[in-house]
């Protein structure tokens, strides 16, 4: 009897230092994590820097009521909304077919070559990729005003003032950032396809376009779920760096260019917007929370094994 | 292997797209740097451009000699993309390591309290109260490092499951017997073991400390203590960052190379990535696999 206690008690000392390694990363974590999400309250109040994040007082929905009072509600929820499905679409589309092109190039260096250079946009800043298309689209110096728009007789474009092209800008320019990632996914997805189907298929004659039809995509389904219901989970989340950084903060754009993060940032850096800018990022997280929650629920649904908890 | 005639076109087909998607990913960087190299006055009348019609060092003669503020910006962004990169692989790896014990008492729990982080976020408007009010890191070097990029569920979780199906039980037991204590543990059969997936979540930190603007956004305003990304986030809209704490006058603004030294300035931020991607690419892409496989 005393025997075991001593074991049982020792046991758990083995497990002392352990725990102890486990302090930074969730002091980390409570700070950086826990106490915001406490923090949301100040959605719910008048908040001054006196009396702080936890002390300042109540006014209930006094900051939802505003900010759906607005039309900025409706407008940064379309936008945020239409934007990511539109990416979803173009991302997968376009990186499907670029990861069926790779994997049938038989001549390894080139594809060694295709793969690289479409991931690389990939690991640039954003800042950096505003500055790329600042040298495409900048009114006086850019090389569409100067030198493609001439080209074809056109009269030069107030680009940064003129909303019309901006959905297919931010379309264009998020694919080329990217789409190198949803490849090298789709890429070993066909590496794993098994090759005898091919074989098989060749022998009975079928061509390439009925090998991709009928092997390579289906093959492929699984993939494109699992990449698919992970976005739709973070489809009321947007790039804050693409909406904000790209169009360069132009606000003749803010039509075609504001949403929820945007709107969160510059709504915080007004003069008293503290209100709605927590309420527009309190609406965000909840809605986010829900949407991720019921994308896994319907991924357990579907297969089981590609749910993420 | 003899190839029919309508495998050879497919090749032929295939071959000429990717080419020609390859142009369209690699030409705008290459647009970034003609434009870098191109002369002042040739910007002003032709804009940017594939082929000026005169190369010039200007701008990066311009970088070398007189911006004091460009080379505190890098070595801005050097020390904290090394110094977070290191202090968040010594934080991830000290919590997943415990995490991988199946039989620590808690370890549901625990894991669970790690990954709810990544359901759901307070958001930006109480951190951003937080990190200023409580910790003011406003216009210190922590400013970059602390807010929200320190530690990631996401790699807890990754290096967890590392180090449960990758490190077999039996080595921890032969430890044990030998009287091996759990930091000693940690420290002379897990690192090292983890090594591969360590480079892996390194890397991608690295990264995201070295290309981050946010935080520079969020809580500096003081111009030398911008990162490199802060101060091109700052640039493109006002020039005169670049001359920063120093008595700025119209002379010196109108010495700037305005044009051209944007671009030298954001070529020279995405230089060591250009550098490096060759060599690190594999790890690049079993870092997204990695991700793919995990959620």
């Amino acid at each position: 009897m005393n025997e075991k206690k001593k074991k049982g008690a020792a046991r758990i000392k083995q497990f002392i230092p352990l725990y102890f390694m486990l302090i930074p990363g969730f002091t980390y974590l409570f700070i950086n994590n826990y106490i915001p999400m406490a923090g949301i309250v100040v959605a719910f109040k008048k908040y001054n820097v006196n009396d702080g994040l936890f002390f300042s007082p109540w006014n209930g929905l006094d900051n939802f009521q505003y900010l759906f009072g607005t039309q900025d509600a409706a407008l940064i929820i379309r936008n945020t909304l239409l934007y990511n499905v539109v990416f979803i679409i173009v991302n997968n589309v376009v990186g499907i077919m670029l990861a069926i092109f790779i994997s049938d190039v038989l001549n390894q260096r080139l594809k060694k070559l295709y793969q690289s250079s479409i991931l690389l946009p990939f690991l640039i800043s954003i800042v950096v990729v505003s500055y790329i298309v600042f040298a495409l689209l900048s009114q006086e110096n850019g090389m569409m005003n100067n030198t493609i728009l001439p080209l074809f007789g056109k009269e030069p474009i107030k680009w940064y003032n003129d909303p019309t092209w901006w959905p297919l800008i931010l379309v264009i320019t998020n694919c080329w950032k990217g789409v190198g990632y949803g490849t090298l996914i789709y890429i070993a997805a066909i590496a794993g396809i098994d090759l005898s189907f091919y074989e098989a298929a060749e022998l009975d004659g079928a061509s390439k376009w009925q090998q991709i039809t009928k092997i390579t995509l289906p093959c492929l389904i699984p993939s494109i779920i699992t990449l698919l219901i992970m976005n739709v989970g973070r489809i009321f989340a947007s790039d804050f760096g693409l909406f904000y950084q790209v169009p360069q903060n132009s606000g003749s754009l803010f039509s075609v260019t504001q949403t929820i993060d945007t709107y969160v940032y510059r709504a915080l850096t007004a003069a008293g917007g503290i209100g709605r800018s927590s309420a527009a990022g309190v609406f965000q997280s909840v809605v986010g929370f829900t949407l991720v929650m019921l994308s896994n629920w319907i991924v357990r649904k579907v297969s089981a094994e590609n749910a993420i908890f | 292997m003899i190839m029919s005639k309508g495998r050879k076109a497919y090749q032929v087909v295939i071959n000429i797209i990717m080419i020609f998607v390859t142009l369209c990913m690699i030409l705008p960087l290459l647009l970034l740097f003609m434009s870098s190299i191109t002369e002042e006055s040739t910007l002003i009348v032709n804009g940017y451009s594939f082929f000026p019609e005169k190369f010039s060092l200007g701008a990066y003669a311009y970088i070398m000699q007189n911006s004091a503020t460009i080379f505190r910006a890098y070595g801005i962004t050097i020390v904290v993309t090394v110094v977070g990169t290191s202090l968040s692989l010594i934080l991830a790896s000290l919590t997943a390591f415990p995490l991988s014990l199946k039989n620590l008492p808690g370890r549901s729990v625990l894991s669970f309290v790690v990954f709810f982080t990544m359901l759901f976020s307070g958001g930006l408007v109480p951190s951003y109260i937080m990190w200023t009010t409580v910790f003011n890191v406003r216009n210190t070097i922590f400013a970059y490092i602390f807010p929200n990029f320190l530690l990631g569920a996401f790699n807890i979780i990754l290096l967890r499951t590392f180090f449960t199906t990758s490190i077999p039980v039996d080595i921890y037991e032969a430890a044990e017997i030998d009287g091996a204590t759990y930091p000693l543990i940690y420290w002379k059969i897990v690192l090292p073991l983890g090594k591969p997936i360590l480079v892996t979540i390194g890397l991608f930190t690295g990264l995201t400390y070295w290309n981050d603007w946010t935080n520079g956004l969020y809580y500096i305003n003081k111009s030398d203590m911008l990162s490199i990304q802060a101060l091109l986030n700052r640039m493109i809209q006002d020039i005169q960052a670049l001359l920063a704490n120093s008595t700025a006058n119209s002379g010196a603004l109108l010495q700037i190379p305005q044009v051209s030294i944007r671009m030298a300035i954001a070529f020279v931020a995405i230089l060591p990535i250009l550098i490096v991607y060759p060599f690190l690419q594999k790890y690049f892409a079993s870092g997204i696999m990695l991700g793919a496989v995990k959620g």
